[in-house]
């Protein structure tokens, strides 16, 4: 065959067989797996590369021809190609009017010194561009990072290390300094959150036993001297504890060090004040290394600082756990009920068809419709009613009328409802008829055969309903805006006074806390990265229980495979 | 003298509260002399605010306008009125006015109108910031009628004026150029003849109205009488500061009523209709449910908001149809088995990821990224399936197992580089294109030379964002539909010779076409009932338009919004009860409508 035929024979396939229609077809399967793994990567890459500790560069600016040159020290944190006729017709003076222009943002931290902690400048407006050896980020408990080099370390009015007389020895002593402030600042948070958090509690209950006995006309001298008495007791361990505090803050204040800025300028800070000190660009991989770990240990262990734009996520991440934890505990015994009921008992007509049109139409009801259920049922009807019957002595400050945290999982457990029983009546659906026929045959009742066939056998289908159902939870953020999530809960839902579950509470979620710090910061640009990291953290979890509730499903089909068998 | 009845509230020890009236003299104790007035003064109004008092006086052929002002906030409680000004307004004398005296009236945004009665028939508006020039002179009563009431609304924008013949209406200044003054609504009329007195009800824009046979409860906003009932012989009527007790004067002696009526702000014009609000140029269709002021008049109307949320849907769907029914024929149709087994769970991945997270995303890195890049996107979507086509041409042409290989069914696999590359390409020539073509700004060049403005969070965002959450929920369902298909039916159409792509075509999509109908409808319902992404991608202003540049505000992002703000048991917490429930019922008959076709779909595969 020659080259010319076999051109047009193969035209005439590919025109015949439509191939390009479906290459193009495929192309969206393609497509939509690139944007789907090019979505994960980009979390993972901004999320996870911001712990790492990246590189300082000094260098000098001007913004105009005619400012002075301003010196800048910090971290790149973004870089990007804007067109030069957009910089132009906003005033800047440009080498050429065609291409494009490199940006950088830099983190520059200093908030309480400087203007801002973030600043845009233009790569071509630059100059003397270098990696300074010891210029260290000094993270604070307030105000963000501070960037500067380290010149003396002051223990009370002594001054211990100075920078001249050799940078390792004032690093180690540093070092020993933070953790002696990281322990007293230990020590002072235990006594707040722990004993004081008793003594408050101990108050408040005091205070509503007697409004109690006021309101049910108890009330009596015997029970006034009674409380007075304990109220004294309470008072006395808290001014003790007030004395210990003060004594820990003024140990804490000892330590100081002096930091000189980009412009040459010192500052005084407190080691109290301090979580960590690095020298990036003095590190190795391996120091570096280990300092990532730390960082991501201190975000997944810590609490938020600095209007959540900075440390950890532990109580959304804790929050999200317990809500979900109460949600499957509701939603279990609901879920596998109906199914079974629906499978095994219920008349196969049209009554089962509506109700299972009706579940599946449960699905499909957008979840914000079951935040205004959950307000305005759970919340203010049920809560109410609780209120009025249980706690009315402390009204009108709500206790259970008010969003919280058994209200979220309730909500959520209606919300997850459908993937349970379809689950569940999955799992029912592919159990042969054999086997509880063989049960039958040796005398069982139906819920003996329910009870010790069925049930073992169904259960990791019942496993894998659950599994997506707390997928579903743990990623939904739109219901909980209503019945329970806040930006900022002051004590965690589960703690160590009684009755150490407090369904009332409200909490922090992890997907609300991304809504939040990402659209409500006032500081967005130091906000994004722990909202990169937070959503990664998020996806992660979703798509390891996804994973898992896959294989559980592969799995309990090979098995009834060898069922049928 | 100016009298006003004050307040104060004392707390007892066993929590019991008591409120005591008195008399207070606001301008002092001393009667105020009307200099430059000749006769007896036959009209008087008053208005006043936290920090303005406007007093007019009209005596003969003039009226005396005093102005007083005193500083407002914290530090300033009940702070004396300092006098500010004084305006001396000449009317024509003794105009014929049916028998009745002459009616006059301040108002208008700020106290600045004053309006007077000029004959039976007519109102004279004054403006007073502009030293009282006479602004208009309009006919307000139908011929034949006289003026017979004349009051202000709550607020003190709009004025209610009755007539002889029971006919009520509400009149406005508008915010055009001409500041017009305009009727903007009538009200059923009274029948009991003439309108003898209009009493507002505070802090809402309600009112009474009564004739002297009969009387109804109005409210303006909503353009509804909530009550009409009749009686002998009525002569005054008021009503408390919560408007919920009445006061009758009539012929059997006066009468008191408890009145619960706590919503008559809502209609089903206010929600679905155009409104003429208060200084709107027109009747519009309006969302803004609160404002700090309580003279605020809420706008409460369904329609943006419905509007919006279809918006947001289209182009969701937009989006999602091709990429979603695409790739489903693929998969069921073409793909190898193997790589099947592994593009399944990753979809179903796809539809477990949050959407909190695709709508940051959306938000923060898509709105500014599309913003940056317009003429790179556009360029994407000419050029991505161009390249595909050539792609699968010139893959014909590859020896031996390459060509058979993507006969397998691994064509997805192999074009996969394909979006990155062409993708970083187009990327890479935007801002070459947008120099060259837009100016180096293109929605500044699309503003300027399309008229429409462009937000940086806009449909398209959305678009993209919903989209890609909504792209699992199409493919999943109209996949197993499709994958579904009796396999006969295809073996039979490949055996007559037919292609592949013609049996797909052919057989397969229309017997899966209820399938791929009720894939359709799910994934609409999802788009329809989305919260957060259209919360975080959007503005979230409610417009009414379907431009793909602007934002919108959808039902569910406006119950994300609003609901924690929301005062439990108000109008407008109701109103937001009202918006899940549109929702429900819209997803309700999308959701029913797929399920009973699926159903039916299930039992015809059954048959064959």
């Amino acid at each position: 065959m020659s080259g010319a035929d076999k051109n047009a024979l193969i035209w005439s396939r590919w025109r015949g067989s439509r191939e390009g229609g479906v290459w193009l077809i495929a192309s969206a399967i393609s497509l939509s797996l690139v944007l789907v793994l090019g979505m994960i990567l980009l979390l993972a890459v901004r999320g996870m590369g911001y712990f790492w500790p990246s590189e300082i560069i000094a260098f000098e600016y001007r913004e105009y021809r005619e400012d002075p040159w301003m010196p800048v020290q910090g971290e790149v944190v973004g870089r990007e190609d804007v067109i030069a006729a957009q910089l132009i017709s906003a005033g800047y003076e440009l080498e050429s009017d065609q291409g494009t222009v490199e940006r950088w943002l830099i983190k520059v931290g200093n908030r309480d010194v400087g203007p801002s902690d973030f600043l845009w400048v233009l790569r071509q407006h630059t100059r003397a561009l270098k990696v300074p050896e010891d210029v260290a980020v000094i993270e604070r408990l307030e105000w963000g990072n501070f960037y500067g080099t380290i010149s003396e370390l002051h223990r009370g009015d002594e001054r211990i290390g100075r920078a001249q007389d050799g940078s390792e020895a004032l690093m180690d002593a540093l070092r020993e300094s933070i953790e002696r402030a990281e322990a007293l600042r230990i020590q002072v948070r235990e006594i707040e959150k722990h004993d004081i958090g008793t003594i408050n509690a101990a108050l408040n209950a005091l205070r509503l036993e007697e409004r109690g006995l006021n309101l049910r006309g108890e009330w009596s001298p015997e029970h006034a001297a009674r409380l007075e008495r304990a109220r004294q007791v309470q008072q006395q361990a808290f001014e003790q504890l007030s004395g210990q505090i003060a004594e820990l803050r003024e140990q804490l204040m000892r330590d100081s060090i002096s930091v000189v800025d980009a412009e040459g300028a010192r500052h005084e800070i407190e080691l109290e004040q301090i979580v960590r000190v690095l020298v990036p660009n003095r590190m190795g991989v391996f120091s570096k290394l280990a300092a990532y770990l730390e960082r991501i240990w201190e975000f997944l262990s810590d609490e938020p600082r600095e209007a959540n734009t900075e440390g950890g996520i532990f109580p959304a991440l804790f929050g999200t756990v317990i809500m979900v934890l109460l949600m499957t505990i509701f939603v279990t015994p609901g879920g596998v009920i109906a199914a079974i009921y629906l499978r095994e008992y219920a008349h196969q007509g049209m009554l089962t068809r509506i109700v299972r049109i009706a579940i599946n139409n449960l699905a499909g009801v957008p979840s914000i419709v079951y935040g205004i259920f959950g307000l305005g049922f759970f919340v203010y009807f049920v809560g109410g009613e609780i209120d009025e019957v249980f706690y009315s002595e402390n009204l009108p400050a709500p206790t259970f009328g008010s969003p919280g945290l058994v209200w979220a999982s309730l909500t959520l457990a209606l919300l997850s409802l459908p993937v349970v029983v379809v689950a569940t009546e999955e799992g029912l659906a592919r159990v042969p008829k054999s086997m509880a026929e063989g049960s039958y045959a040796l005398g069982a009742t139906q819920f003996e055969m329910l009870r010790t066939v069925l049930m073992p056998i169904i259960s990791p289908a019942i496993m894998t309903g659950l599994i997506l159902a707390i997928a579903r939870a743990a990623g939904e953020v739109a219901p909980l805006m209503l019945v329970g999530a806040v930006k900022l809960a002051p004590s965690l839902p589960v703690d160590f006074t009684f009755p150490f579950v407090h369904l009332d509470r409200q909490f922090m979620h992890l997907g609300f806390h991304i809504y939040d710090v990402g659209f409500q910061s006032p500081n967005v640009e130091a906000a994004q990265p722990l909202v990169y990291a937070t959503a990664f953290l998020l996806v992660l979890i979703i798509i390891v229980l996804n994973l898992l509730a896959i294989q559980i499903r592969n799995n309990l089909r090979e098995q009834y495979r060898s069922l049928e068998s | 003298m100016l009298v006003q009845i004050g307040y104060s509230v004392s707390y007892g020890d066993d929590g019991s509260r008591a409120v005591r009236a008195r008399l207070e003299y606001p301008l002092g104790e001393e009667p105020l002399r009307w200099a430059g007035l000749a006769g007896p003064i036959e009209a008087l109004s008053v208005l006043q605010t936290e920090e303005r008092l406007t007093l007019a006086a009209a005596a003969g052929d003039a009226v005396q306008v005093r102005f007083y002002a005193r500083p407002s906030g914290f530090a300033f409680v009940d702070a004396d009125w300092q006098e500010r000004g004084k305006l001396n307004i000449p009317l024509e004398a003794a105009p014929d006015l049916d028998g009745s005296s002459r009616r006059m009236m301040i108002g208008g945004n700020r106290q600045r109108f004053l309006f007077v009665q000029a004959d039976a028939r007519s109102l004279a508006v004054y403006d007073l910031a502009a030293d009282a020039r006479l602004h208009a002179l309009t006919q307000v009563a139908g011929e034949g009628a006289s003026i017979t009431a004349l009051e202000r609304l709550s607020g003190g924008t709009s004025l209610l004026i009755g007539t002889s013949e029971g006919a009520l209406s509400q009149w406005f200044t508008n915010v055009d150029a001409a500041e017009t003054f305009v009727r903007a609504r009538e009200f059923d009329p009274l029948e009991g003849g003439p309108v003898r007195g209009i009493v507002p009800e505070q802090g809402r824009r309600g009112f009474i109205a009564f004739t002297d046979a009969d009387w109804g409860i109005y409210h303006s906003t909503a353009g509804r009488r909530v009550l009409h009932l009749e009686d002998a012989g009525i002569a005054a009527a008021a009503i408390n500061s919560r408007s919920d007790r009445l006061l009758l004067n009539t012929a059997s002696g006066v009468r008191y009523y408890g009145i619960e009526n706590e919503h008559p702000d809502v209609s089903w014009t206010l929600m679905w209709g155009q409104v003429w609000y208060e200084g709107y140029a027109e009747p519009s269709y309006q969302w803004q449910s609160s404002s700090a002021s309580s003279d605020y008049e809420p706008k409460l109307s369904l329609v943006p908001l419905s509007l919006g949320t279809l918006k947001a849907t289209f182009y969701a769907m937009l989006f999602a149809i091709p990429l979603g029914l695409a790739g489903a024929v693929y998969t069921a149709v073409f793909m190898a088995p193997e790589m099947r087994r592994m593009i399944k769970p990753t979809v179903e991945l796809m539809a477990a990821l949050p959407t909190v997270i695709l709508g940051f995303l959306g938000g923060l890195m898509l709105a500014p990224f599309i913003e940056a890049h317009l003429p790179g996107l556009a360029l994407f979507l000419v050029l991505f399936p161009l390249f595909v086509v050539l792609v699968s041409l010139l893959w014909q042409w590859l020896p031996g197992p390459a060509g058979s290989w993507a006969q397998r069914g691994w064509t997805a696999l192999i074009l996969l580089p394909l979006p990155v590359l062409i993708g970083w390409g187009c990327i890479a020539l935007s801002p070459g294109l947008e120099t060259r073509f837009f100016g180096g700004d293109a929605p500044a060049w699309i503003t300027a030379n399309l008229g429409i403005s462009f937000d940086q969070r806009n449909a398209l965002v959305v678009g993209v964002a919903m989209g890609f959450a909504v792209v699992p929920t199409i493919f999943s369902i109209a996949e197993d539909a499709l994958f579904g298909v009796p396999k006969q039916l295809i073996s039979g159409s490949l055996a007559l010779g037919a292609s592949m792509w013609h049996t797909t075509m052919h057989v397969v999509l229309p017997t899966a076409s209820p399938g791929i109908f009720s894939a359709l409808m799910i994934g609409m319902g999802r788009a329809v009932g989305e919260t957060m992404i259209v919360l975080m991608a959007t503005g979230n202003t409610p417009l009414l338009n379907f431009n793909m540049f602007e934002g919108m505000r959808t039902l569910s992002a406006n119950i994300a919004v609003e609901m924690p703000e929301a005062e439990v048991a108000s109008t407008h917490y109701r109103v937001l009860f009202l918006c899940a429930l549109v929702l429900f019922v819209f997803t309700f008959i999308l959701n029913t409508t797929a399920e009973a076709v699926r159903q039916r779909l299930r039992e015809r595969y059954g048959s064959l």
